[in-house]
């Protein structure tokens, strides 16, 4: 067990470094200067000399080979410096810090309605394969993959913020500040990010649930003469659900996904609208230290998933 | 008994014949559900070779005079704020929409199966360093990838299409490298690598087609996929750039008057449904007719 551990943090390590190339380099495909898109306003409202750009592209080291721009870029990040943006002109750790709670709490909230509704609807479906609950399931599943999040929200805002005024369509405000307003911000929110992965995880332990109870000793549970509810709360769900936690890891990915749309709509200050705003103002900053964090948080927590799913199924360890 | 006859009546014995295509069709067109799916990406495919043909009017340049009509027998399904006509404009959305699903899913599976091939298939350095590459892209969300490419890029229907790319050339590619590393170990690869075949025909004559299969139901598959993150990308403005009829900067720029008209944001989204879930469905039917040991797994 140690030394797959150690093996997976060396290659999550490996990973992580080819995702900082990656950004670095993806950002540096940008057409154009980016000194001159940092001192746009500036540079249109007049004079600055070509001595002053030379100063300043020596200043942010833009006259550096390539690889050193790299280094200095990535030697930043270790020491927890993610940059300045050049839109906020404000440390990108600290904009980014700011934003997160907010993605975390809608994130958070979907994830867990997923996870209860999802992981219900799949199991219910499985167990009473063929009935009118599978196929009800395996219906709303196949539609939940295919609802655009950007247009169910657009949806929900005509049908329950204009015509019958139930929620408020847009805005965030702190729990911590009126919690009852909040609760009514987040409701449609928090649903249209956890639709896509609600319907994934049907899906994913509809079919997972129906290959364990083919398994032997679920017949022998059967043949014993063990009651429904014990055979599958005992038996079955044990090793049904451990597939489901690869879900926490996709889960992750679909939740920063979904929060690029679901906040840029609802007008909510968390890091996907962070995300879009800076793409706007190319704030390549932000982008690149955004998009390296959210990776390196969903590699991180892949690697978690890796690591608990060899823990709880060791076959995994030696396959 | 002649030597004939013991033929013949090994020939008895032996299992009936099975047509392997009727075999097939019979698996694939076994739900109903297939069958709608097959019937939609029909009618999508012909609307948009024949968009010019079927939609009524000018799906670019509108009348003015008839800005934001409501549904009518004059415009099925109204006209937005440049008074073009929103039928026109989504039967053009579908060019734009398989167009940019099918060279996408071109592009990065032809890139990716040949790098989860040589990946699968050499092991060791060559598959160290290209499987982490793509197990680094794949840290991204697919649609976050995307969106920093648009963004890099710059828009426009071409840019779409590398972005979206780069994005899913993972996928392909562990799917054709695990694919690879279970068809090598075959006896049949092992006689023929003993016959002193050389490894690109090994790899092109005998690993390749036998990966055809799963690869067919994983373009399908993806094919939704990619078809809604280029409306998502063109809904966040990074997309598609106007004037060009893209389903997701349809429902954007209809989002402004949804008060007044929301079909003009709602019919979009209700044809990337239909698409999406037309490939999804076929995508499941070709799985279970090719090859049902893929369920779980694609």
């Amino acid at each position: 067990m140690t030394t797959y551990i150690i093996r997976r943090l060396i290659i999550a390590l490996i990973i992580l470094i080819i995702v900082s190339l990656i950004v670095f380099f993806a950002i540096r495909l940008l057409p154009g200067d980016p000194l001159i898109i940092f001192l746009g306003q500036q540079a249109t409202q007049g004079g600055i000399s070509q001595a002053e750009l030379e100063h300043l592209r020596e200043l942010y080291g833009l006259n550096d080979p390539i690889m050193v721009q790299y280094g200095n870029w990535f030697w930043g990040i270790l020491h927890g410096d993610l940059g300045t943006s050049l839109y906020y002109h404000e440390d990108v750790g600290v904009l980014m810090g700011d934003r997160f709670p907010l993605t975390l709490h809608l994130g958070a909230l979907a994830f867990i309605i997923n996870i209860v509704v999802g992981v219900l609807m799949g199991v219910a479906a499985a167990i009473r394969r063929g009935t009118w609950i599978d196929s009800v399931t395996t219906t709303l599943a196949n539609i939940g993959v295919c609802i655009p999040v950007f247009w169910l929200a657009i949806l929900m805002i005509y049908l329950f913020g204009l015509k019958l005024s139930w929620l408020p369509i847009a805005g965030y405000t702190s729990p911590f500040k009126d919690f009852w307003l909040n609760t009514q911000q987040i409701v449609m929110p928090v649903f249209c990010m956890a639709i896509t992965m609600m319907a994934t995880t049907a899906r994913l332990s509809r079919s997972s649930m129906l290959e364990v109870t083919r398994q032997d000793y679920i017949r022998t549970a059967w043949s014993k003469g063990l009651r429904e509810r014990n055979i599958i709360m005992r038996h079955a769900l044990k090793n049904g659900l451990i597939p489901v936690i690869t879900l926490l890891g996709i889960g992750l990915g679909m939740v920063f996904a979904g929060s690029v749309f679901v906040e840029t709509i609802f007008a909510i200050p968390g890091v996907g609208r962070l995300l879009v705003t800076s793409i706007f103002a190319q704030d390549y900053v932000v982008i690149q230290s955004g998009t390296l964090v959210i990776a390196t948080i969903i590699i991180l927590s892949n690697l978690l998933v890796d690591i608990s799913y060899g823990w709880l199924d060791p076959r995994i360890r030696y396959g | 008994m002649t030597e004939k006859d013991i033929t013949a009546e090994e020939f008895q014995e032996a299992p009936p014949r099975v047509n392997e295509w009727r075999r097939f069709l019979r698996v694939f067109l076994q739900r109903k559900i297939v069958i709608f799916g097959l019937i939609v990406l029909f009618l999508l495919v012909f609307s948009a070779i024949f968009a010019n043909l079927l939609a009524p009017y000018d799906p670019f340049r509108g009348i003015l005079a008839d800005s934001l009509e409501a549904p009518s027998g004059k415009y099925l399904l109204g006209t937005d704020i440049q008074g073009r006509d929103t039928l026109s404009r989504l039967i053009f959305g579908t060019r734009t929409a398989l167009m940019v699903g099918f060279v996408t899913v071109g592009i990065a599976g032809v890139v990716g199966v040949t790098l989860g091939l040589i990946a699968g298939y050499f092991g060791g350095i060559p598959s160290m360093i290209i499987m982490r590459i793509m197990d680094a892209l794949m840290g991204f969300p697919m649609l976050i990838l995307a969106m920093l490419f648009a963004a890099v890029l710059g828009g426009g229907i071409q840019n779409v299409v590398i972005a979206l790319s780069i994005a899913t050339v993972p996928g392909y590619a562990r799917v054709m490298n695990g694919l690879t590393m279970s068809i090598k170990e075959n006896d049949y690869i092992m006689a023929e690598q003993a016959m002193g075949s050389s490894n690109s025909r090994v790899m092109l004559r005998h690993v390749l087609p036998n990966a055809v299969p799963p690869m067919i139901v994983l373009v399908t598959l993806q094919l939704g996929g990619i078809i809604m993150a280029e409306a998502a990308l063109s809904f966040l403005g990074i997309g598609i750039k106007p004037p060009g009829a893209a389903w997701g900067a349809m429902v954007n720029d209809g989002y402004r008057y949804l008060s007044s008209n929301p079909t003009l944001s709602f019919a979009p989204g209700i044809a990337i449904m239909l698409v999406v879930f037309a490939f999804n469905m076929v995508g499941d039917g070709l799985r279970d007719a090719l090859d049902p040991r893929l369920r779980g797994i694609l």
